[in-house]
């Protein structure tokens, strides 16, 4: 597969567990600076392709690259340092608990930089005004709303300024306004700086919105990638009903 | 008996990794810290008050049968070394494995499903060394220190219902409950409590860290944490004692 210029390649990636074959020679990629919208009915391998991503898991064949670096051939070390180009925004936040929103930001600045905690201190601040939670540093995650929680776990996601954004599910669970907002902040990574944007969403509007390129997974086979008119025309009934906008949610 | 081998050698393999880890820099001082203080606070309303009922039960039994014998001077001796060498370790470490074992199965299989544990990976940090070794650290550095607790409210327990039966001195009570007592009657069996804390600590962060049932794996979590590190801790303890008697053999009684 082509991946020059690409900030993520998927090449004949195949993943099962047990007997369940999740996903079988998909191939992909994402030019730098592009969104690609992820869609698919539900169990048919979009949040494991994130995964596998993010190295989270690895995959039983196939080759996947992040930002150049081929993630299914590095040890740990390597792995850890091709994990700081990605940022994950995960379907429930999976913001850690017992810190506050404050905490949740700084722990991956303590850890993996040299920023004094002025500098520390800054980031968080400017993250957070970003997404529109400036006021809401102190508070505990429990403590905030599900909108919140997104915006909160999109800032962690951009805290160490990575160049590939992961959104799994990122309007769920969401009323419409709230989840558009999400659906602009996304935007923004991409438009203001240029960052390369994989989303995996049964929100076929804000797909649309997000979106310069999508994927259509169906039974663990990637079915239509494209365009949205692309895989609109493809000719499979399943990736034109997925994209299309009049269909009954 | 195959899920067994299997169990087992899952466990000590995780346990051998906590070492290793545990050996590696960077080094989770402060949350390390955070752990034994999470266990000590936890604990420490439990342990004081169990092992002064024990000491106080204790006394009840022991003092009819040997006041029989004509033993009665006998009664802080036995206190004593019952407590310093068996009951205060074992129920320290049961009472630990019940109260912090089942916290800690809990609390890693939560941040599990609710993939907080993917998320700190995705961070780039590692999270066995962010979790899981501060927690068996905090387990292996804090038993002993309670086991110390349990010793001697076991003790005080044990004192006040012989003041209360025979009026006996504080002075006297504690020369006779400590004229018998070696050191290694002591040091031994409050340092194998150590053991226990790893075995609590890595069991129940096994339990915890490797869940993948969903919200059902939270409660198995913290019951197997329980169950099963109290169970090898017993027959840990069989082994250790066996092992003091070889190292000590002047401990035998």
């Amino acid at each position: 597969m082509n991946g020059s210029g690409a900030a993520v390649v998927f090449d004949q990636v195949s993943k099962a567990f047990g007997p369940n074959q999740v996903l079988r020679n998909v191939s992909f990629s994402v030019p730098t600076g592009q969104a690609l919208c992820i869609l698919g009915r539900s169990g048919t391998g979009k949040s494991v392709t994130l995964k596998l991503l993010m190295a989270l898991i690895q995959p039983d064949q196939g080759s996947i690259l992040v930002d150049g670096d081929d993630i299914t051939r590095l040890n740990p070390a390597g792995i850890s340092k091709a994990r700081r180009k990605v940022g994950f925004l995960f379907q429930d936040a999976a913001l850690f608990d017992s810190l506050t929103l404050y905490d949740n930001l700084a722990l991956p600045l303590r850890r993996l930089t040299s920023k004094t905690e002025a500098e520390i201190d800054f980031a968080i601040e400017d993250v957070l005004s970003h997404v529109g939670l400036a006021g809401d540093k102190h508070k505990l995650p429990a403590s905030l709303s599900g909108g919140m929680r997104k915006r909160a776990g999109l800032a962690r996601a951009l805290v160490l300024e990575p160049k590939v954004l992961l959104a799994d599910e990122p309007s769920s669970g969401l009323d419409r306004i709230t989840a558009s907002e999400i659906d602009e902040l996304l935007l923004r990574q991409k438009h203001e700086k240029g960052m390369t944007v994989l989303v995996v969403t049964h929100d076929v509007h804000g797909a649309r919105r997000v979106g310069d390129q999508f994927a259509v997974l169906h039974k663990g086979n990637l079915i239509a990638h494209g365009t949205a008119s692309e895989v609109e025309n493809c000719g499979d009934e399943t990736a034109r009903k997925l994209i299309s906008e009049d269909y009954p949610a | 008996m195959s899920s067994l081998i299997e169990f087992v050698g899952k466990v000590s393999s995780f346990g051998a990794r906590v070492i290793l880890d545990g050996l590696r820099a960077p080094f989770e001082g402060s949350a390390i810290l955070h752990q034994i203080a999470e266990v000590g606070s936890r604990s420490l309303p439990l342990i004081v008050p169990a092992g002064f009922a024990l000491g106080t039960v204790m006394t009840f039994h022991t003092r009819n049968t040997l006041m029989t014998f004509g033993a009665g001077a006998m009664i802080p001796t036995v206190q004593a070394l019952a407590f310093f060498v068996e009951i205060g370790p074992l129920v320290a470490g049961l009472l630990l494995a019940g109260r912090v074992g089942s916290g800690i199965g809990a609390v890693l299989a939560n941040m599990r499903v609710t993939e907080q544990i993917d998320a700190i990976e995705s961070l780039s940090i590692d999270s066995f060394k962010l979790l899981v070794v501060p927690r068996v650290l905090a387990c292996v550095v804090a038993l002993p220190l309670l086991t110390l607790f349990m010793d001697f409210s076991g003790l005080l327990g044990g004192y006040l219902a012989e003041l209360a039966s025979s009026g006996v001195s504080f002075t006297l009570y504690i020369r006779r409950a400590f004229e018998d007592l070696q050191w290694a009657n002591f040091i031994a069996p409050t340092l194998k409590t150590a053991v226990f804390g790893f075995i609590i600590g890595t069991v129940s962060s096994y339990f915890g860290y490797t869940t993948n049932m969903g919200s059902a794996g939270v409660g198995r979590a913290a019951t197997n944490s329980v169950v099963v590190s109290s169970l090898i801790v017993i027959v840990a303890d069989v082994i250790l004692v066996k092992c003091i008697f070889f190292a000590f053999p002047e401990s035998a009684l």
